[in-house]
């Protein structure tokens, strides 16, 4: 008996323990979710589908409104990709939360969830490091969208001020939507599930709003939900942000709504995460 | 730290899942610099044993303590001074061996320098440095498992936990492993490594714990182990089972130990001391007696073995199938 434990040469030498760095609980809550981040990241071009989401598929979207949709579609004084372009942003960071929930139902799926949970690693920093790649893959899209749509004729309007507050606006949104994802990703049983349930609750969200057309051609039982739902908000105040038009209370409604629904679900999903995760 | 030399301490565990009982009061003591083979049958609670230990799972009744710290209300301090590899291995598949070795070491909280120089040592160290940049998608089993081993050493912990290491590995992949527990053995660390084979158990435990049903029902040294269950086993199988009783008779002289027949399988084994010096008595007996033989050989316990010594049953999970077995082997 014990003979391997035996027949061990004594060349080599065992490994050198370590300390971990000392430093706050804070300083571990940011650095534990940029390297998770960074995981996420890398993830991207070696994952045929994710790499489609941030090139081919934008593309696609903008080119198909703006051509097949754009003679039809009546917006008054604006070009139709002008006012298309704002929605389009919208409508992609709004679906991008459902990447969020898929990616995070497949990662509990996978024993590599078990290993980041016997280390010593803050433990939000799955949830906030996915929906911190997410925002930064997000970005990668709007870049190709925004490019294809300068070429095919999108021209914003009024200043740099207010462009950046549009941007800054879009990128709350995604975040944002990325906790709601978040969430159904923590809640079904699956990533396939998440994609089902994901589309089913999106899909009214940024059709029924003002992305794609006026509301104003919707019937009145329609106007009631498309007139005072977030993704219409945001939508408008990005518009007229990016054409220099007056945002009037679009820009508050909107901020409020991202505020509003960031506050319920990130806290929630952490603690869903924590439970779901200490069965 | 309260116990100077035990690295493992576990009284009383229970947990339950549902209405499933998976540890019913399981007690275990495992000393520093030492390993321990926790061996039963799939579902005897191995894993769930280990995730409580490991902070993963709380467990619903008992104590459980792992170099120094509580599990349950020390967890978040514990998770500095333990490894885990679990039954899956645990790696990313879409990032390549070295990027999976520093991000853990990261999520560690290595400095970045630090972490790459670990990852690098592990990588040439688990045989894995030509490897070191292809995803671990392309890996082979064995390499994925040692990439997992490798994570889980990034702080050389003084515990480790390794669940089933071997299982699903082909026979050269199995020893590699062994060679590399061994090292770590060697080196120090404090190992309760779970296991379904006999075999392994002894190759790398220091003390043996056989446990069923969520409850620890043996525990010894191989060597100890061996003298209650017996060594070498003498297995035939008869090729008709009305043969069963002529060679009982005929073996009888030779065993060493409780005979166990199977009707079922027509099979008999029979302890025996001094196996192969006495084969070719029993093949001689054996057909003086008219037996015709399907299969003769001997056979090294195996968890069959011990269970079947043990229990009295073989090792299967559902109590359906186990009292149909009793049945026929009665
Ligand atoms: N998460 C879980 N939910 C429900 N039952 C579980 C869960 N994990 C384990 N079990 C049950 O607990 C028992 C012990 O399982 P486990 O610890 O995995 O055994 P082993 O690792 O020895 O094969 C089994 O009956 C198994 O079905
Ligand atoms: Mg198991």
């Amino acid at each position: 008996m014990m003979s391997v434990i035996t027949e061990i040469p004594t060349s080599a030498p065992p490994i050198a323990a370590l300390q971990p760095e000392r430093r706050s609980r804070l300083y571990w809550i940011l650095m534990d979710a940029l390297v998770i981040a960074k995981r996420n990241l890398q993830h991207i071009p070696r994952i045929p589908a994710q790499l489609l989401d941030v090139t081919i598929q934008p593309i696609i979207f903008v080119l198909l409104f703006r051509f097949v949709f754009g003679g039809a579609i009546s917006t008054g004084g604006t070009s139709y990709v002008n006012f298309l372009m704002p929605g389009i942003f919208v409508q992609t960071l709004v679906f991008g939360g459902i990447n969020t929930g898929v990616g995070l139902a497949e990662d509990l799926q996978r024993g590599l969830i078990d290993r980041f949970r016997s280390l010593p690693m803050a433990r939000s920093a799955v949830l906030a490091g996915r929906t911190i790649a997410d925002l930064v893959q997000s970005v990668l899209g709007i870049t190709v969208m925004l490019t294809v749509g300068l070429l095919v004729g999108f021209r914003p309007q009024g200043n740099v001020l207010g462009w950046c507050a549009a941007l800054a606006l879009v990128l709350l949104c995604g975040f944002t939507f990325s906790w709601v994802g978040a969430m159904m990703g923590l809640l079904a049983p699956n990533a396939e599930s998440v994609q089902a349930i994901g589309f089913m609750a999106i899909f009214p969200l940024t059709f029924a709003s003002s992305a794609f057309v006026p509301t104003t051609t919707m019937p009145g039982w329609l106007r009631a939900f498309t007139d005072h739902q977030p993704v219409t908000a945001i939508v408008n105040a990005t518009r007229a942000l990016l054409l220099g038009q007056p945002v009037g209370t679009s820009g508050w409604q909107a901020l409020a709504w991202c505020v509003g629904i960031l506050a319920v679900f990130a806290p929630l999903s952490v603690s869903l995460y924590r439970r779901r995760t200490t069965r | 730290m309260a116990h100077q030399r035990s690295a493992i301490l576990v009284e009383g565990l229970e947990k339950r899942f549902g209405t499933n009982e998976a540890l019913r009061g399981l007690d275990l003591v495992v000393e520093e610099g030492t390993v321990l083979g926790l061996l039963g049958p799939n579902g005897a609670g191995k894993t769930t044993a280990v995730r409580i230990l490991a902070t993963l799972l709380k467990p619903d009744a008992g104590r459980a303590e792992v170099a120094g710290f509580d599990v349950v209300t020390q967890a978040d301090a514990l998770r500095s001074h333990i490894g885990l590899t679990g039954q899956y291995a645990a790696v990313d598949e879409y990032l390549t061996g070295r990027e999976n070795l520093e991000m853990v070491g990261r999520l560690y909280h290595l400095p970045k320098r630090q972490a790459r120089q670990r990852a690098d040592e592990l990588l040439a160290r688990f045989d894995l440095a030509d490897a070191a940049n292809r995803i671990a998608k392309t890996y082979s089993g064995g390499m994925r498992r040692r990439l997992d081993l490798a994570a889980s050493l990034i702080l050389a912990p003084p515990v480790l936990f390794l669940d089933e290491p071997t299982t699903g590995l082909d026979p050269r992949s199995r020893m590699a492993m062994w060679d590399v527990i061994g090292e770590l053995v060697a080196g120090g660390t404090t190992l309760l490594l779970t296991t379904q084979y006999m075999e392994e158990a002894d190759q790398l435990a220091h003390r043996i714990a056989v446990i069923d049903h969520g409850r620890v029902i043996a525990e010894g040294t191989s060597d100890e182990l061996k003298a209650r269950i017996g060594g070498e086993r003498l297995a035939i199988t008869v090729a008709r089972g009305s043969d069963l009783d002529t060679a009982r008779r005929a073996l009888a002289p030779y065993g060493d130990g409780e005979m166990y027949v199977d009707a079922a399988r027509r099979t008999i084994l029979v302890p025996v001391a001094n196996g192969a010096r006495l084969l070719a008595d029993v093949v001689r007996d054996l057909d003086a007696a008219d037996v015709h033989l399907d299969d003769f050989g001997l056979r090294r316990p195996t968890l069959d073995d011990v269970f079947l010594t043990l229990t009295g049953h073989m090792t299967t999970d559902d109590e359906i199938d186990r009292s149909s077995r009793k049945q026929e082997a009665a």
